[in-house]
């Protein structure tokens, strides 16, 4: 190992938008991106004036690692273990939204029983990533007890998920045109037993939060947000939600089976942290609610659809006859044939709006790959919901936005 | 999702160099960049369309104009989108900013600008927002080679 040179001081990877404070006693302080509030890399530099935060100028980019450019080196499905990685709490939503945009350019129709089951998927991932969220902030409010019970059950939930994947957090599960396996043995069953365990270890999350004194007097009006301002900044999800007005994707463009399901969407009063931290609440257990009626619903059948094109050809017939060896070959070398154009398709992520934009020139190969990622979009606005708050309420804040460093920074 | 709206919009915007047609779902309008401010305002007052999702640019490097500017929008209301689409070229990568309509363009400008070098006329604050101060080049671009390393801090030998 060598010295670094001394006399070799680091640039600044930012600019910030303003170096000097704006009146006499104001003081400019730099918050992140290494701090143990900004789970994720983020930079805040905000001014103070005392304890009162009065411009914050929010920096993101730190995990930024090329994911765009990397999917135009890719074939159109090695490029899925990448997709993963955007929101690394959600996996599954990821992996289905980028597949459902590859399937709507191909023109391929999904077989119903992995529509349900993707559908079923996406809600269990949505609690997953809930939990993390309400686990985060609250934790960095002092309630370590709601934390440890909210991990507890997202441990099941990922243990579970690794039952179906093999993997704890980053699936790699959706394939163009299905996905990697059917449910294993007694997988619904014990989906079941968590679904119970959550009622009672969520019963116990509102029983130590909801009507504390403490919570809330750190998360009743702060942060606040009107729904002009939301729309004007971009913000969708529960944040929008969380200012009184339904809009889910789910509910106004339905996709995969949400049509068919019966299901609320939980609005906030005055889209505070305390109505973020409730949309989220109630979200999970509309969650659990269409699960258990997705678990009624679900049709046997095969979870691959019967195209060439996408998918791969059954391994015993690869090792016996010639054209499924070469099938196998074409789609492993070149990637699957997405026929030229462009496509845009959102799914309603934990987040909020989870947009793919993909562009293809025909080949095996994307042309380019864009993500409309929600955490994205909501750190533009981030400021709107930290300047005039204390500089301790940047903390529950940040929390209750649930930035994703992995689809932010991409 | 309401297909008469769409329809009546394919209607509005038909003409002035402006193309529209339908793809998966959504208008896709094809429009010169002066027509670009115009039609944006048409579509959030008359159309509803007060969600702005994104920007975002295409590079064709075999093609004159050789960009694409992409940007997409979303309508609360009816629950439809359009995208319009806009092409610069290489020497003249300029477009207006969506700034004065949407607070949102502001940082999925700056994103557009770090990789594209898309200039948005009318946003100032241009700052790199994904990468970092001093990096040179803009890495969407097709020429941009993907081995190409800008270290801010030097490896360890």
């Amino acid at each position: 190992m060598t010295m670094r040179d001394e006399e070799q001081t680091l640039p600044n990877p930012v600019r910030p938008a303003f170096d000097r404070p704006s009146t006499e006693d104001g003081v400019i302080v730099s918050i992140g991106p290494s701090h143990p509030a900004t789970h994720g890399t983020l930079q805040i530099i905000a001014e103070l004036s005392g304890e009162r935060v009065v411009r914050a100028d929010v920096h993101c980019g730190y995990l930024h690692r090329g994911f765009e450019k990397e999917c135009e080196a890719h074939t159109w499905h090695t490029l899925i273990p990448f997709v993963d990685r955007l929101n690394y709490c959600s996996a599954l939503m990821n992996n289905f939204a980028y597949c459902d945009a590859v399937e709507t350019l191909m023109g391929v129709e999904i077989t119903p029983r992995t529509r349900y089951l993707r559908t079923l998927l996406a809600e269990y991932s949505r609690i997953a990533d809930h939990i993390t969220c309400i686990a985060a902030s609250v934790m960095e409010m002092g309630a370590m007890t709601a934390f440890l019970y909210l991990m507890t059950i997202r441990d099941y939930i990922y243990e579970h998920l690794a039952d179906l994947t093999g993997a704890r957090v980053t699936y790699s599960y959706g394939r163009i045109g299905g996905l990697a396996n059917d449910l294993p043995e007694g997988w619904i069953k014990r989906l079941e037993e968590i679904l119970d365990e959550y009622e009672v270890y969520v019963g116990r999350i509102h029983g130590l939060l909801d009507r504390n004194r403490i919570f809330i007097d750190r998360t009743r009006d702060v942060g606040v947000l009107t729904t002009e301002e939301a729309i004007h900044w971009g913000f969708t999800g529960p944040i929008l939600r969380s200012t009184g007005v339904p809009r889910d994707l789910r509910k106004d463009t339905p996709y995969l089976a949400y049509d068919e399901l019966d299901f609320e969407v939980p609005v906030g009063i005055k889209g505070d942290n305390y109505d973020r931290y409730f949309v989220r609440m109630r979200e999970m257990d509309e969650s659990v609610y269409m699960i258990r009626q997705l678990i009624e619903m679900l049709p046997d059948g095969p979870v691959n659809v019967d195209d060439r094109r996408c998918t791969f050809p059954e391994k015993d017939l690869v090792y016996s006859e010639i054209e499924s060896l070469i099938n196998h070959f074409k789609l492993v070398i070149d990637g699957p044939q997405v026929p030229a154009g462009e496509v845009y398709r959102a799914h309603e992520a934990a987040n909020g709006e989870l947009g793919f934009f993909l562009v293809s020139d025909g080949s095996g190969t994307p042309h380019r790959v864009h993500v409309r990622a929600p955490s994205f979009v909501h750190m533009g606005g981030l400021h709107r919901l930290l300047e005039g708050y204390q500089l301790a309420d940047i903390v529950s804040t940040f929390g209750t936005v649930n930035m994703i460093g992995g689809e932010c920074d991409r | 999702m309401d297909q008469g709206l769409l329809e009546r919009l394919r209607e509005r915007l038909d003409g002035d160099g402006r193309e529209p047609v339908f793809a998966h779902g959504l208008l896709v309008v094809q429009l010169p960049r002066e027509a670009l401010l115009d039609t944006v305002k048409l579509l959030k007052d008359a159309f509803g369309f007060d969600l702005f999702l994104d920007v975002t640019a295409i590079d064709w490097p075999q093609r004159e104009p050789r960009f694409d500017v992409v940007y997409h929008f979303y309508s609360t209301r009816d629950h439809v989108r359009v995208r319009l689409k806009t092409t610069v070229t290489m020497a003249d990568p300029v477009v207006d900013s969506l700034l004065d309509h949407y607070g949102s363009a502001h940082f999925m400008e700056r994103e557009c600008h770090d990789m594209f070098g898309i200039v948005f006329r009318g946003n100032a604050d241009l700052r790199p927002i994904l990468l970092y101060e001093g990096f040179e080049g803009h890495p969407l671009r097709k020429d941009y080679p993907k081995e190409r390393e800008q270290p801010l801090v030097r490896y360890r030998e």
